[in-house]
């Protein structure tokens, strides 16, 4: 049902990985992306993969977490590798079969190409899934504080990202209501033609709607009740305080990072 | 004992569209509250209850009349904060009024929103929780919580401002008969341990009966202001405008209706088994 | 003759998972045509769970319901029929409504009945009538309606699919004394003009204690008890015991009792306390 879908996917645990201060962590992402794409040679990506697999081991959840992220973006990653099969022309051919023609380095990119968009999943995966979003939100919205000065909303975003996450579990819940609801009138939301069901959507849609509005417009008297005023002069209780943990994973992943681009110039 | 909450000659009515007249909400309500009074708003959907809550906080602005709290008048805008710091509000709907994905950190919004530094907003929050009894709950999400438990939260947020007074606005009519005595439970301790002033809507009768003082109000009027027992006796005025009276009270009505003695001031079960005991030893 | 009646049912939630968790119990009972059963139990208790069953909207573990004598998951294409059959009006369902008039959201189930347009604006008169709507909101704009009337729009979109057992879970929650009697007095005249069967959902025994021929008590996702209105609030310190609240007027007799003043009988309604204590004290000789 709906209630499985758990946006996030984030999954509380107590492991160093998870206590990173999220910023360092939103930032050592941003790092690893950067190191797999710094270098073309294998041995760029087999650094890459040994530092997500020593990052997973760290954070104590279990690998099969990882391969289920990646399995919705299974055809995906299978059509881009045939994709690079097929048009890459350099290199011997190996294979021909009438107008395909498929070429030694066209195998060789298109594995390279499906590990590392793999090995991307997982380290973002690895970010969601030891930080909560409403953690994340905060990271973000402080990573880019400085942007306020080029007068970006920061601030109002993130209030609005986490008001957002704070709602959802709110509204899976009622959109299950009401397509109970709506069934009990003899609705056909999960059986009956394409039509009949597109018809029925409005029956929820329209519920939904009306109650969220409702509730924005309760939520904002309810807010302004308790003073707020934007995100001028506003302190927090979430006290983001970097820890030496957080400087040796940042030296860590650069360390990675300086071995990447290395090894990438060397075997130009 | 001074007053906290000053309601002169209040009226108000919402803005009507061209061509139509306003509906008057409410027709020149008086009130004073002292401070460290409990007290219900009972009246029935639509006598204006929730309209006049509005006007304590500064939602909502007086058509004509003033309303102050702790002095300040709620239409003076550059104090509105500080206002509404003294005067806080919890609403109905426990859902829509929870910001936080995070309980502790729905508790420090308004704190967060004051500027309040970091050490002694953790400080209030954390015996904000402990107030309300859900300070082992500090990390769960909402939406893992009860309704009753929602509304502690909400309370919670209001008494980490460190308010003179809570107004709560029917905080029980979403809730089942054990979240309703959890909420009634804790803004009764508030109200004893620290002093606040309590303003409680409600149209739960038993709510009301556990008050110091019962204001009833109808189609923008206050046509009761008295304790609770006395208000309760006059049982067929509080029925006629749709409300209900404790079954103790109706029935030592119904009796004394039929001729019998008994006293007029039964609010509690205890008080009518007494009473009836009384009818039967004596005759 | 039972209309509705489930056999050993048991409904586990995400079976297999942590979050296991068994809702429903090993519930037996039967329901017979044309009662009026008042239904009680805390958050919780599994009651709403077991409900959903009533009508196909959850399917149990293990177990079954048999609705007119038949077990109405034999065939899954039927169970569209199962709730037209057995009508079920959710907590706040004004929130369900979603139709530009009145009349065309009440319409909204009866139409999915394949009904002909006779026949659906015969029924929207009968059960707005029966709810007190007047015939001229019925071209109005549901959204503009008072929170109550809101309410009685949503119950007649239920009850004009007539179904031959309607369940109305908690339909006075949130509402003022006046907003409720005045609900559980219009289901009160549809169950005298239908004749239908009735299960209403209540926290309140008081809701309850005034129509219901029977009451249905779940706690802990075990039937507590089914039994007679009166047969059950004779067991009122026990109902209590398991959160549920009784009438101040029963409680009041259970005072009297224990201090001697044995009245024989369980007293549960206003009406009844009065007409009993007056006809006893005149016994007594006189004012």
């Amino acid at each position: 049902m709906l209630k499985d879908i758990t946006i996030g996917q984030y999954f509380p645990g107590d492991s160093i990985i998870h206590r990173l201060d999220p910023r360092f962590k939103l930032i050592i992402t941003l790092i690893y992306i950067l190191m797999l794409f710094a270098g073309d040679s294998i041995i760029c990506l087999g650094v890459g993969a040994v530092f997500t697999l020593f990052a997973i081991i760290l954070s104590k959840i279990p690998l099969k977490m990882f391969l289920k992220s990646i399995r919705p973006l299974v055809p995906f990653l299978f059509l881009t590798a045939f994709f690079n099969l097929i048009f890459v022309k350099s290199g011997d051919v190996i294979f021909k079969w009438k107008f395909i023609e498929i070429t030694n380095e066209a195998v060789s990119i298109s594995v390279f190409m499906f590990v590392r968009i793999v090995l991307l999943i997982m380290g973002s995966s690895l970010l969601t899934y030891t930080t909560s979003p409403i953690t994340l939100t905060d990271a973000i919205e402080r990573l880019l504080s400085p942007l306020k000065k080029v007068k970006l909303p920061v601030h109002e975003l993130a209030m609005m990202m986490s008001i957002a996450l704070r709602f959802i579990p709110t509204l899976i819940e009622e959109t299950e209501k009401i397509m109970s609801a709506q069934k009990a009138r003899g609705a056909e939301i999960d059986s009956g033609s394409f039509m009949a069901r597109a018809k029925n959507m409005v029956s929820i849609l329209v519920p939904l709607f009306v109650s969220s509005f409702r509730r924005a417009d309760e939520l904002a008297t309810a807010m302004e009740c308790r003073c707020y005023r934007g995100g001028e002069g506003r302190t927090r209780l979430r006290q983001l305080k970097s820890a030496p943990r957080d400087y040796i994973a940042l030296a860590v992943s650069l360390i990675f990072y300086g071995i990447n681009i290395t090894v990438g110039i060397m075997t130009k | 004992m001074e007053n906290i909450i000053e309601i002169k000659n209040l009226c108000f009515s919402y803005p009507a569209d061209e061509g139509e007249t306003p509906v008057q909400v409410l027709k020149n309500v008086n009130l004073e509250i002292k401070k460290g009074e409990f007290m219900a708003i009972l009246g029935h959907n639509g006598s204006g209850k929730s309209t006049l809550a509005k006007h304590i906080n500064g939602i909502l602005l007086p058509t004509s009349g003033t309303v102050t709290v702790d002095g300040i008048s709620t239409a003076d805008e550059e104090k509105i904060f500080d206002l509404r710091c003294r005067a806080g509000m919890v609403f109905q709907n426990p859902d829509n009024q929870i910001v936080s994905s995070v309980v502790e950190e729905d508790v420090a919004f308004a704190l967060e929103n004051l500027g309040v530094p970091y050490e002694e907003m953790r400080k209030r929050v954390d015996d904000a929780l402990k107030d309300v009894n859900m300070y082992e709950y500090r990390n769960h999400s909402p939406a893992q919580l009860s309704g009753g438990q929602k509304q502690r939260i909400a309370i919670a947020g209001i008494i980490a401002m460190k308010p003179e007074c809570i107004i709560l606005d029917e905080p029980t009519a979403m809730l089942d008969p054990q979240g309703r005595k959890e909420v009634m439970a804790v803004i009764k301790r508030m109200n004893r341990e620290h002093g606040i002033t309590i303003v409680l809507i409600t149209h739960y009768m038993d709510e009301a009966a556990q008050c110091g003082r019962v204001v009833v109000m109808d189609k923008g009027n206050v046509i009761f202001d008295d304790a609770p027992k006395a208000v309760f006796s006059h049982v067929e005025d509080v029925k006629a405008i749709g409300l209900d009276v404790p079954q103790a009270a109706e029935l030592a009505w119904e009796l004394r209706k039929a001729g019998y003695d008994i006293p007029q001031d039964i609010l509690t079960e205890d008080e009518c088994a007494e009473a009836i005991k009384h009818l039967f030893e004596r005759e | 003759m039972a209309i509705l009646e489930t056999q050993e049912l048991t409904y586990v939630y995400s079976e297999g998972s942590p979050f296991q968790k068994t809702a429903v119990d090993n519930v037996s009972l039967k329901i017979n045509e044309g009662e009026m059963i008042g239904v009680m139990g805390h958050t919780g208790s599994g009651k709403s769970t077991l409900i959903q069953h009533f009508n196909g909207l959850l399917k149990p573990t293990s177990g079954k319901i048999l609705l007119d004598g038949e077990d109405i998951w034999a065939d899954k294409k039927k169970i569209r029929d199962v709730r037209f059959k057995v009508g079920l009006v959710f907590q706040y369902p004004e929130y369900q409504i979603f139709e530009e008039t009145v009349y065309k959201d009440i319409a909204f189930g009866p139409k999915n009945m394949g009904l002909d347009d006779k026949e659906i604006k015969r029924r929207i008169l009968e059960t707005a009538n029966d709810l007190g709507l007047k015939e001229e909101l019925l071209q109005r704009s549901p959204f503009d309606l008072s929170g109550g009337q809101k309410r009685r729009v949503a119950i007649a979109g239920v009850m004009a699919m007539n179904p031959k057992v309607l369940i109305l879970d908690e339909p006075t929650a949130g509402l003022d004394p006046a907003g409720r009697d005045k609900i559980l007095g219009h289901i009160k005249k549809y169950h005298e003009r239908t004749k239908n069967t009735i299960l209403i959902v209540s926290h309140s025994m008081e809701d309850i204690a005034g129509f219901a021929d029977r009451i249905l008590v779940m706690n802990k996702a075990k039937l507590f008890c089914f039994d007679e209105t009166e047969k059950v609030f004779a067991r009122a310190e026990e109902i209590s015991k398991i959160g549920l609240d009784v009438p101040q007027v029963t409680k009041i007799f259970l005072k009297l009792k224990e201090q001697g003043l044995d009245f024989g009988k369980d007293v549960y309604t206003m009406e009844y306390a009065k007409n009993l204590l007056l006809k006893k004290l005149s016994e007594r000789g006189g004012v």
